[in-house]
């Protein structure tokens, strides 16, 4: 129950799963900088921007594990999870820019978008509202005897809300086939760590609750993957749920209006030498002897389909207003 | 054929739909070998066991948000929440993610929130409220409160068939106080629909849950008196029965708006302001409301009395606007 030290149990490194890792983590890194850095500042996007810059190993590490039949429930620092779903990068672009053929089509923005066919339910707003909801899709999973599981992603900060306490509560309790995936990046929007709760690990919150815990260097997505891997295995045997927590740090402000000036300039630099894609390329080119082209090719691909995806964004229909009391209820 | 009692309606509506659909379940707070703090699930869990019946530990929040979860993933829930006061605990997972789901992303949430609620117990503060309208007032969800065992069966047959989320509003004093005979077969009632239970040509007194007992008494004594009234049960409080609302209005043109929820921003002047709207030309007198006064439910009997809208207030009310 106790949680083992950062970084325990790296896994063999793999060739094919570190060039999967670097694609979808630099595929989320340059979608979410063109929509922050460029498409916002240019006036193409509605509403804010919430990026996940430096945490996308999390996302990646885990949801690779992911079967068809599981279901995600990814936050806002989570692109990732949805693109290895197969949200495609024009899809999100479409729901940045508040165009109708968005998953949302048009009805909600930025990152609050999901997909029925591709087992991902939207963010919630009121973060920590997610654990129970993935307790239902677990319960259902449950309910008709599946070995799927949940994946289910939230911060720090969700962790001080009563949701997340009842939540995992009751995944404990009922025994639910869930991993939880804890993003700690030491900031909750702009409130540190530390005037948010007494205990220094987030894991120690879940192990109050009887759920088995691990906590990883959330820079490390080989950590991530590895340690993914023993919870995936812990619950698809029906032994209950099982929470990670990823130490990490947010890279950016909480959303694009928030220059993040609260963030000690130490910190920054210190967090900023460990960015998970360079990391991962480090050990790409000492432990497998990568050539530093692999990395040109896979930004190549990753910048064209970007470009690609843009251009197609840009060319779509905005809602029909006439549409505006369409799908609230099925019949009235 | 014995009579049904409005909570044996409840419970025999559920069991059939549960017998008729395998992804029909029931979750909440002792509902299992307890049966339910009223009862409603009585002897549900020896019959379709602990899968299917589910006890949660106490967690509003969490119970709500895992039935809109299982809904998602392909489950019919129907919750209990043990008293409707301690839905608010579940407010955010209802109206910020369970009523927006189909909006957001199109997907439906087939699942009812059963909530015991009302007044007339001596409950108090905190087990006596009419909580509907924070309910109506959330775009995306369906509000239901029957008045009689017929519309407790039909109804919640219904919602658990519907595919939107349901409030499904059990009157507690309606429980064990009203039952009728009831049909063998496999009836539903349709959400949305109003019934009138009382026809009438003088006054049309609109009203919905236990007050549609207190209308059909007034009416009954003001009948003595020669004043004839119609009593239109809403039945469905969000979609609300418009249609039959302007009917009614039009047709006696003097109107009394009666609910046991308290008046300020009560149904009550959601419902003159469809009247005003659309049947103002018809009118011949104010519109009336009467309702519970602006306070917490009170606990001590005199006091209780002293709150809830009675048949004494109805037909003073309407004896007043008559002479219009």
């Amino acid at each position: 129950m106790s949680a083992p030290a950062v970084a325990e149990l790296r896994p063999a490194v793999d060739r094919e799963l570190c060039e999967s890792c670097l694609y979808y983590m630099l595929l989320m890194r340059e979608l979410e900088e063109r929509i922050e850095l460029k498409l916002y500042r240019q006036g193409k996007i509605q509403g804010g921007c919430y990026t996940g810059r430096g945490q996308e190993a999390i996302p990646v590490g885990s949801a690779l594990h992911s079967r068809p039949g599981d279901w995600l429930t990814p936050s806002h620092r989570d692109m990732a999870a949805l693109l290895i779903r197969g949200i495609e990068p024009r899809e999100i672009l479409a729901q940045y820019m508040g165009r109708a053929t968005g998953p949302t089509r048009g009805r909600d923005g930025n990152m609050h978008m999901g997909c029925a066919r591709r087992h991902c339910v939207p963010i919630i707003s009121s973060i920590g509202a997610s654990i129970p909801v993935a307790g239902g899709l677990a319960l259902a999973m449950q309910y008709r005897g599946e070995d799927n599981v949940v994946f289910n992603y939230t911060g720090d900060g969700a962790s001080s809300r009563g949701d997340w306490h009842e939540g995992l509560n009751m995944a404990a309790v009922m025994s639910l086939p869930i991993v939880y995936l804890c993003n700690n990046n030491l900031y909750a929007y702009s409130t540190p760590l530390d005037k948010q709760m007494k205990v220094h690990d987030i894991a120690d919150r879940a192990s109050a609750y009887g759920i088995p815990s691990e906590i990883v260097d959330g820079n490390d997505v080989l950590a991530i993957y590895g340690a993914s891997e023993r919870a995936v295995a812990h619950v698809r045997s029906g032994n209950g749920p099982y929470f990670i927590e990823c130490k990490t740090f947010r890279m950016s402000g909480h959303s694009a209006h928030d220059s993040a000036d609260y963030v000690p300039e130490e910190l920054r630099a210190e967090w900023s030498r460990r960015d998970p894609i360079l990391s991962l390329q480090k050990r790409m080119v000492e432990e497998l002897g990568a050539d530093e082209q692999v990395f040109v090719d896979i930004r190549k691909k990753v910048l064209k389909e970007i470009d690609e995806a843009v251009n197609w964004a840009l060319a779509q229909p905005y809602p029909d207003p006439e549409t505006l009391e369409d799908n609230v209820y099925e019949s009235i | 054929m014995a009579e049904t009692t409005y909570v044996e309606a409840i419970r025999k509506g559920i069991w059939e739909e549960m017998e008729r659909d395998e992804s029909v379940f029931v979750m909440g707070e002792d509902v299992g070998v307890y049966g339910g703090a009223f009862k409603v699930t009585k002897g549900m869990v020896e019959h379709f066991g602990e899968r299917r019946v589910v006890d949660t530990p106490l967690s509003e929040s969490a119970i709500v948000g895992a039935g809109t979860g299982a809904a998602i993933n392909g489950l019919r829930p129907i919750l209990e929440m043990q008293f409707a006061d301690f839905m608010a605990c579940g407010f955010d997972q209802i109206t910020n993610f369970a009523a927006k789901c189909r909006y957001r992303w199109g997907q439906a949430i087939p699942m009812v929130i059963r909530a015991p609620s009302g007044g007339n117990i001596h409950g108090g503060p905190f087990h006596s409220q009419n909580v509907e309208v924070p309910y109506v007032h959330t775009p995306g969800l369906k509000v239901v409160q029957p008045a009689t065992a017929y519309d407790a069966k039909g109804l919640i047959k219904a919602s658990i068939r519907d595919n939107d989320p349901v409030i499904f509003l059990e009157h507690k004093y309606l429980y064990r106080s009203v039952k009728e005979d009831l049909p063998d077969t496999d009836f539903t009632v349709p959400l949305g629909k109003a019934k009138v239970q009382r026809d009438g040509t003088d006054i049309s007194i609109i009203t919905y849950g236990w007050m549609v007992h207190i209308a059909l008494e007034a009416a009954e004594r003001l009948s003595a008196k020669g004043i004839s009234i119609e009593v239109l049960d809403l039945r469905t409080l969000m979609p609300l029965d418009r249609e039959s609302i302007l009917r009614t209005a039009k047709k006696t043109s003097k109107i009394i708006l009666l609910h046991e929820d308290t008046l300020t921003g009560g149904l009550g002047g959601e419902l003159a302001g469809i009247i005003g709207e659309h049947a103002f030309d018809y009118l011949d007198g104010p519109l009336v409301r009467i309702a519970a006064p602006d306070t917490p439910v009170p606990f001590s009997e005199p006091l209780e009395k002293a709150f809830l809208p009675s048949t004494d207030q109805v037909v003073d009310k309407a004896q007043w606007l008559h002479r219009f």
